[in-house]
């Protein structure tokens, strides 16, 4: 195996409230991202998923622990690391174009605007928004607005793409087909992905690994879950894979019980080497739960 | 039904200002008693209006006569005293723009920087809430003294009045940059030059124009007080000037020029503004 890309080392954080007490919302964090892989990460609201994500990305700093990419320390915002916003972060005075080929140039400044534009036009092309180049944001809609983001993260061409919760402000079918651009692109690109997520199905959909957070504060990570199913899976054909069920079983499971009660739970945890399960691969698992409990998506 | 309420609006315009004409006719004819007057008295508002058979206000029609007059010869010169409308309204806009341009160079980038640190906000804060609240024409003695020029001072005191608006709004506009859009600038590791203009600049720019909208406002507001001050030229003072003539219609007159310029500078800066928003 190769060397990992990202490498997280006991990362914390701690924040002081307003009366001075110190929180601690996650603590001793460790794992890793290997090159072309997805990594999906699901917990629940105030775990410090997005806090996560913001440290990875350079926006902010952990209180202690240490975060390597490509075996050098992270100390700052950087190109190689794109980030995909929950809200989509577009600038409204700029078109389509403009936003992109604002990261372009940012990317490559001595570029010139013949160049920029053709480069951009690509991205545009890759996510289907080809034909809106010069429209604003406002006049798009969320699905389109956040086709954006995507183009604009990948037209800087960045070793990983972090992605925080990207389409939960979606309707449902707008979701869908996003994933499966998404899904599609990355099958292209052989693009490493991090992404923010508490929809299981989405986990299930696009990650190659899904690392599970117990609740906040003093969240660790649990387990990670390995996607077992075939990597050429769709939305449609996804539920009818034996492993579906089982990993989906095992996530919910973990999620509405497990995630609160893990801490007492498991007194020969390590957070160094948290587990790595396969419940695709225990036909056990499917047991848990009847096979048809409705899709939910756990917040 | 739109376009119904397309001319209903014009339309109730028109009454309200023949309401208001026809009130002001009406008000202002002459009256037929015969009164014994003052001969003195008759000399300084003309016979007709001493003995009341004509109103000492002028009546619509008056005014609209010396409109036309105005209007027909807007920028004639015969000498210090006697200059057309158009040559003072030319000199107090000339004042206006000088003094609010300086403001604006001034008060943008400080606005920049206030609104960028917190530290400078909070350092500079408690001057600009003492310097604020201070009618500009307090400050045209101190002007007068220390630039020994009428006309300067004038433009000072413009200076000063447009100062405050344009400086907080860009520090406010500044200040409230979307942490979202600053963030995507540092993901991009785009430079702080950069980020300043292609970022922040844009993104506050609405709130930057509506302070210039504020301040060119208020510049035209100070402009006609302080040239009644200065003297010289200008709007204000030709008002000055009228009233010391008791030519009402001629004050009429002014205080109509005044309020249409005015209204024309508001509706540039509206079209400006226009320019930068964007819708979110």
């Amino acid at each position: 195996m190769s060397e990992p890309l990202i490498r997280i080392e006991g990362i914390s954080k701690k924040f002081t409230g307003r009366d001075g007490a110190a929180t601690t919302v996650f603590d001793d964090l460790y794992f890793s991202i290997d090159p072309g892989e997805f990594v999906c990460l699901i917990g629940h609201s105030g775990c410090g998923k997005t806090t996560i994500l913001n440290i990875l990305s350079g926006l902010e700093q952990s209180s202690s622990g240490y975060v390597f990419v490509g075996g050098r320390e992270v100390d700052g915002p950087s190109l190689d690391r794109a980030v995909i916003f929950q809200s989509h972060a577009l600038m409204p005075w700029l078109t389509v174009m403009g936003n992109i080929a604002f990261a372009v140039s940012s990317r490559w400044p001595e570029w010139n605007r013949e160049k920029v534009q053709v480069h951009s036009q690509q991205y545009i092309d890759l996510v289907s928004l080809t034909g809106s180049e010069k429209k604003r944001p406002a006049e798009l809609s969320g699905g389109m607005k956040q086709r954006v983001g995507i183009a604009r993260a990948l037209s800087i061409q960045p070793k990983m793409l972090l992605m925080d919760e990207p389409f939960s402000a979606l309707d449902a079918l707008t979701r869908g087909v996003l994933q499966e651009e998404v899904l599609r692109i990355c099958a292209e690109t052989r693009q490493t992905v991090f992404m923010i997520t508490h929809d299981v199905d989405e986990a299930i959909l696009l990650a190659d690994k899904i690392i599970l957070m117990t609740n906040g504060p003093h969240a660790k990570i649990a387990e990670t879950v390995v996607n077992t199913m075939p990597r050429s899976r769709t939305r449609h054909d996804l539920h009818k894979h034996p492993h579906y069920y089982r990993i989906r079983n095992h996530l919910i499971d973990f999620l509405v019980d497990r995630s609160k009660v893990f801490a007492s739970d498991s007194p020969d945890y390590d957070p160094r080497h948290p587990p790595l399960v396969t419940p695709g691969l225990d036909p056990a698992a499917a047991t848990l739960a009847p096979a048809g409990t409705p899709l939910v998506a756990v917040k | 039904m739109s376009r119904l309420l397309n001319w209903r609006a014009p339309a109730l315009s028109l009454i309200v200002f023949l309401l208001m004409i026809g009130a002001w006719h009406v008000l202002t004819l002459p009256k037929l008693s015969q009164q014994t007057v003052n001969p003195e008295y008759a000399a300084l508002v003309g016979a007709e209006a001493a003995t009341g058979q004509k109103s000492a206000f002028p009546s619509p029609a008056d005014v609209g006569g010396k409109i036309v007059e105005h209007l027909r010869e807007p920028f004639y010169d015969r000498g210090p005293n006697d200059k057309g409308i158009g040559i003072q309204l030319g000199y107090s806009v000339a004042r206006v723009l000088v003094g609010y341009l300086l403001a604006a160079l001034v008060a943008i980038p400080v606005g920049f920087l206030i609104g960028m640190s917190p530290t400078v906000y909070r350092a500079l804060d408690p001057y600009i809430q003492v310097l604020k609240p201070i009618s500009p024409l307090a400050w045209m003695p101190l002007a007068l003294f220390t630039l020994k020029d009428s006309s300067i001072s004038a433009i000072f005191v413009i200076f000063i009045c447009s100062l405050w608006p344009m400086l907080i709004n860009t520090a406010f506009g500044v200040a409230s940059v979307r942490r979202e859009w600053l963030n995507v600038a540092r993901t991009l590791e785009v430079g702080a030059l950069r980020t300043a203009f292609r970022v922040i600049l844009p993104a506050a720019a609405p709130t930057i124009m509506t302070g210039m909208r504020i301040s060119i406002g208020i510049a035209w507001l100070v402009i006609v007080a302080a040239e009644m001050l200065v003297g010289g030229t200008g709007i204000g003072y030709f008002v000055w000037n009228e009233w010391n003539n008791l030519s009402i219609t001629n004050i009429l007159t002014a205080i109509l020029a005044i309020g249409l310029v005015g209204m024309l500078l508001d509706l540039m800066l509206a079209k400006l503004t226009r320019l930068v928003t964007f819708p979110e």
